[in-house]
């Protein structure tokens, strides 16, 4: 929490137009209510950098990293598979398509401000339940098999989310956007939009804890202490699957933070869900936070895509994961 | 007191259970034995209600098991499962503690005697020294027995064991008999034990139910299941049965076909 804080203060503070920290810092003061009559020596510009877009963005970040390592958690702790996570099971990319599909063809206002992400929920449900056919062998799920089951309908999804961006007048940017993610040009209002699904979800996983950690032991050995099993695994692929769907139509698919901040909590803290759920979300908090400041200010004044960030750290991490799998179970994968 | 009555189950397409119908006496211990892919686990697994039978119903005290709800069913009833704990970063005394969870309510909150349960638990399993040690730092055999202190844990009044000494060395086997025997007989527990290994299952059980295409071939005390005639109709296979020097229940003495 508290590392989280200052992480807040620190990114807020860096940017690409060069507003000082002290300044910075005089232009928030200056919001409190009780200050609000001071004569105002910053420019009109620079307040609106720092309260629209710097400050939205940052807890976008927030709200977005912290949505996705709990999706992340979810799933990991329901298919006990360390490798799941909403990218690697294609639901960050199914979601993706159903947001880019209404962006790009005009259809936000069908449902009012939910249509998109209730769209993207319904694709990654989608998604999940082709992913999840496509790895089933007997009624059994490999975790190998489930994760390439992922990474099958993941590029097959992206390569469709590509070709309708091409079809529209969409530039090379946008594509970008969906295929890699990014925060930039959003406002406050999607902070807003985040908000009800961390809301929902966030408590819904906690609830779930305890019986996250029969899960560890097995199916099998939590439905004989009383867990029901069926239920429980609905509950939460629906959350984590709600929560990816949030978190993807507002910043285009972020990889592999579902997967990293889970595993890192887990490895600070033990495998219990209880304290892995909370410290996820505000993990993944951290973690976005940071990977989007760096995609930011990095190559001022240009951007890197926030997706570029979360891989080029994810992805050797997912190596990891699965080299320490290998030895663990000796065979071959 | 458990009943199945005209069990039909099928595992992937194949018909294994077929008109079974068996009862089970509270205060007894019971081991069901038979050649492999009999059916045994499967019928254990219909007696604990995780699967529903294709036909024939599964009565637990009169009600059928698929009417209790979840955590009820776990109150009374417990399972040993053939594979054993996986090794978890869970260590022994947050495993055992597992088992109290069907007394918890929904947000977590513990009963006010669960550590002095799960303190029993540990030594009686001689786990006390083991009881912050990490799942994945213990052998086999010592998680077996954390499987097992998590069922004491349970508080069950049935207990469902599916093989339970397949991955033990001979000394844990009666080891861990051992102290499901003891316990059964000073809680007065209903316990059914799937057992490969007939000379184990003559030892401690009250009573066998051989399974053979699909029925109960035969049920009863060990001297009147253990005999050359049944065991040769059911596992296709000659034996000589004596008598233990020292308990005086039956055991069998494989017998080679061919001779040197």
């Amino acid at each position: 929490m508290l590392l989280l804080a200052v992480s807040i203060v620190i990114s807020l503070s860096i940017g690409s137009a060069g507003i000082s920290i002290r300044d910075v810092w005089g232009i928030l003061l200056h919001q409190l209510p009780w200050l609000a009559d001071q004569p105002v020596p910053y420019s009109s510009g620079e307040i609106a950098i720092v309260t629209q877009v710097r400050l939205s963005r940052i807890w976008l970040a927030v709200l977005v990293g912290a949505c996705l390592a709990l999706a992340g958690t979810g799933f990991q702790g329901v298919l006990r598979n360390p490798l799941a996570d909403p990218y690697t099971l294609g639901v960050a990319s199914g979601s993706s398509v159903g947001a880019a599909f209404i962006i790009l063809f005009g259809l936000q206002a069908a449902l009012g401000l939910w249509t998109i992400p209730l769209v993207a929920f319904a694709t990654g449900t989608v998604t999940l339940l082709g992913v999840f056919w496509l790895s089933r062998d007997k009624g059994v799920m490999q975790i190998e098999t489930l994760i390439l089951s992922g990474v099958i309908i993941q590029s097959f999804l992206g390569a469709f989310v590509s070709f309708m961006v091409s079809l529209s007048e969409g530039v090379v940017n946008q594509i970008l956007f969906w295929l890699m993610g990014s925060l930039a040009m959003r406002s406050w209002d999607n902070v807003y939009m985040l908000i009800p699904f961390l809301a929902l979800g966030l408590p819904l996983l906690l609830v779930y804890g305890k019986s996250l950690n029969l899960f560890v032991l097995g199916e099998r050995h939590a439905a004989h202490l009383g867990v029901r099993v069926e239920r429980t695994k609905l509950i939460i692929l629906i959350s984590s699957t709600l929560l990816t769907a949030a978190a993807v139509s507002v910043s285009g698919v972020i990889g592999f933070v579902g997967l990293v901040v889970p595993h890192l909590i887990r490895l600070i803290v033990g495998p219990d869900y209880r304290l892995i759920t909370p410290l996820s979300a505000i993990g993944g908090g951290i973690f976005v936070l940071w990977a989007d400041t760096l995609a930011r200010t990095a190559l001022t004044p240009r951007e890197i895509p926030l997706g570029v960030v979360t891989a080029l750290i994810g992805a050797p991490f997912f190596a990891y994961l699965l080299h320490r799998r290998k030895l663990k179970t000796g065979g071959p994968l | 007191m458990i009943e199945a009555q005209d069990i039909v189950q099928t595992v992937q397409g194949r018909t294994v259970l077929n008109g079974l119908s068996c009862s089970f006496q509270k205060g007894r211990m019971y081991g069901v034995i038979g050649p492999n892919g009999v059916g045994k686990s499967t019928l254990l697994h219909l007696l604990s209600g995780v699967e529903q039978p294709k036909a024939g119903k599964v009565l637990l005290d009169g009600q059928r098991i698929s009417a209790y709800p979840r955590k009820q069913l776990a109150k009374q009833m417990a399972v040993l499962q053939q594979s054993g704990l996986p090794p978890v970063g869970f260590s022994v005394r947050e495993v055992v503690s597992m088992g109290r969870y069907p007394f918890q309510s929904w947000l977590g909150g513990d009963e006010q005697d669960a550590d002095q349960i799960i303190d029993r638990a540990l030594s009686d399993m001689g786990l006390g020294e083991l009881a912050n040690r990490k799942m994945d730092q213990l052998s086999g055999g010592e998680r077996q027995r954390v499987a097992l202190a998590k069922l004491m844990a349970q508080e069950p009044s049935i207990i469902l064991l599916d093989e339970p000494t397949t991955y033990l060395d001979i000394g844990f086997q009666v080891q861990l008999l051992d102290t499901v025997r003891a316990w059964q007989q000073a809680r007065d527990l209903t316990v059914i034990a799937v057992l490969h290994d007939l000379n184990l299952a003559s030892l401690y059980c009250d009573e066998l139910l051989v399974l053979h295409k699909g029925k109960v071939a035969a049920a009863g005390a060990p001297h009147d299941v253990l005999t050359s005639a049944i065991i040769e109709q059911v596992y296709e296979t000659k034996t000589t049965i004596i008598t233990h020097p020292a308990t005086g229940v039956p055991q069998i003495m494989l017998q080679p076909n061919v001779n040197f």
